[in-house]
């Protein structure tokens, strides 16, 4: 009896981390939905893409021009802060005054463009991503926890925090917030507000980078491979609140370990119904907070 | 020459003309008010000098054209313009806001720039900085919004009604501050003003708009005793 509980216990635990990890995909994906949301107020649909377009980068960089992963994982980091600006400040920017119908059809135009450049470029199998931590596991106290996941949760958290930092320490991080929250006072203040949106959605872009740079290795790389994940992105950003950071990391967190746990012990609960079934609870948790957990009240007096 | 000259200035917005050919000069060290009654113009004109509305007409700041210049573009000359409604970033902290006023300046000096003119100026914003300035009253707001175009040193600030919705008191001490700041620092300051009997009271020259021009001009001494203004603005 005493074998069956510790034997169960390190399983969890093992469920956990591995959904921890997922999570933590999830929430890097939704942060930088979030980040262009708060920006410019638009739903970015190809972000999952462009993340894939990237990590097809990546990719390439160590297979076909002999880089070692690290190297390879802060250029791309590069060309997708750059690949952002370079979409806001040459397409997005054309549709400022345009209604949201029209944007989100020009980032649906994204996703599919992103979609078949790489398939295109890079031909649509599937392929085997080398990441930089092995799968062999290690152990701590009993329990053998992947080496990958506890390397896929440090890397994105690292991330995330280094841009928390960015925003709330720096001078520029600042004005970003300002300029949208009010791009109009922060023009009078001497605010370029569109080099910050430019500016934001190519952080977004490698957030995004990140997080699919550290699922690949899981989940092969092909240009499908963010789909699944957009669409966990999206339900961590709007569980968390649309609007709040810390809401989409959290979000995606408890995605990625309620899915996990769901499959492993709810018996009826495949790998056909975690997804269903998730969104079944999120629908129930939108229902009693439909601001989301992290919905901010804004107060503000008139 | 004057460090804001504007000559036959239009603006609009979208079809409807709000400015028929405004012509006004500001000197250096001299504080301006622009009355007039409502829709006459007055924050049109202050929206055509920062670039907030589309505009025509020759404007010249220094004598440097900036007719054509986006927003951020003649902020960056050092024009400070506090417009209507204040402009405060309300999720923003109070200290948040006062750097934002700085956001323009570099160099070591600031920071101490910044705590010295709250400290001197603006007590309770030194106190009060971690505060989320949308939770300030509206005169703490329209204090903030002056010590924030205050910290980015302009050289020319330009005020929108900053007595509208403001008890008397915090009204005087707004114009207080403003007043200190011209005699001891020659700030250059283009005020506008529903409140002619204060405006007059601050200012040292003053323009009269009706429907999109100047319709009078001259010392704020003069005026006050201009008897067509004396019964449209001042009300006796």
């Amino acid at each position: 009896m005493g074998m069956l509980v510790a034997f169960a216990w390190s399983e969890f635990f093992q469920q956990v981390v591995f959904g921890l990890a997922q999570g933590a995909v999830y929430g890097s994906l939704g942060l930088a939905i979030v980040l262009i949301y708060r920006t410019t107020r638009i739903v970015n649909f190809a972000q999952g893409e462009m993340a894939m377009f990237t990590t097809f980068i990546c990719w390439s960089l160590t297979t076909n021009h002999g880089m070692s992963f690290w190297p390879a994982f802060f250029v791309t980091l590069g060309i997708a802060f750059l690949l952002g600006v370079g979409i806001e400040r040459v397409v997005i920017r054309q549709f400022e005054h345009a209604s949201h119908l029209t944007v989100i059809l020009v980032t649906i135009a994204l996703f599919v463009i992103f979609n078949g450049l790489a398939g295109w470029i890079w031909s649509p199998e599937q392929r085997a991503f080398l990441g930089p931590f092995s799968a062999k596991p290690f152990n701590i106290g009993g329990v053998a926890i992947s080496r990958q996941d506890v390397g896929v949760i440090v890397v994105t958290l690292m991330s995330v925090i280094l841009l928390w930092a960015f925003f709330r320490f720096t001078k520029l991080g600042l004005a970003m917030r300002a300029a949208a929250i009010g791009p109009d006072p922060s023009r009078l203040l001497g605010v370029r507000v569109g080099w910050m949106y430019a500016l934001g959605w190519g952080f977004a872009a490698a957030l995004g980078a990140v997080s699919g740079m550290m699922v690949a290795p899981i989940v092969f790389l092909s240009p499908t491979m963010m789909q699944a994940v957009l669409i966990y992105a999206f339900a961590a950003a709007v569980l968390g609140g649309i609007e709040s950071p810390v809401g989409a990391m959290v979000g995606g967190l408890m995605l990625g370990v309620g899915t996990t746990l769901l499959g492993a012990y709810v018996d009826f609960v495949t790998g056909e119904l975690e997804l269903p079934v998730a969104f079944t609870v999120l629908v129930l948790v939108l229902l009693f907070r439909p601001a989301g957990l992290f919905g901010r009240v804004v107060v503000r007096r008139v | 020459m004057p460090l804001l000259e504007l000559s036959d200035v239009t603006a609009r917005y979208g079809p409807s003309q709000a400015l028929h050919g405004v012509s006004l000069t500001v000197d250096e060290g001299e504080v301006v008010a622009i009355l007039g009654a409502n829709g006459a113009g007055k924050t049109t004109t202050l929206r055509a000098v920062s670039g907030t509305v589309s505009r025509a007409g020759r404007l010249l700041l220094d004598g440097k054209d900036i007719s054509r210049r986006s927003a951020e573009g003649v902020a960056r000359l050092g024009v400070g313009h506090v417009p209507e409604g204040r402009g405060i970033l309300t999720e923003l902290t109070v200290w948040e806001n006062m750097r934002m006023g700085a956001y323009l300046r570099r160099g070591r000096a600031v920071r101490a720039d910044l705590e010295r003119i709250a400290s001197e100026h603006f007590p309770w914003i030194d106190r009060r900085r971690g505060q989320q300035a949308g939770t300030l009253s509206g005169g703490e707001q329209q204090m903030l919004a002056l010590a924030r175009a205050l910290v980015g040193r302009p050289r020319l600030l330009m005020l929108d009604e900053p007595s509208l919705g403001l008890a008397p008191m915090v009204v005087q001490e707004l114009f207080r501050v403003v007043r200190r700041l011209n005699e001891e620092e020659g700030l250059t300051v283009l005020v506008v003003e529903q409140n002619a009997n204060i405006a007059l009271e601050a200012s040292t020259r003053a323009y009269v708009l009706e429907v999109g021009r100047v319709a009078v001009e001259g010392s704020s001494e003069d005026l006050r005793r201009h008897e067509g203004v004396r019964r449209s603005y001042l009300g006796y």
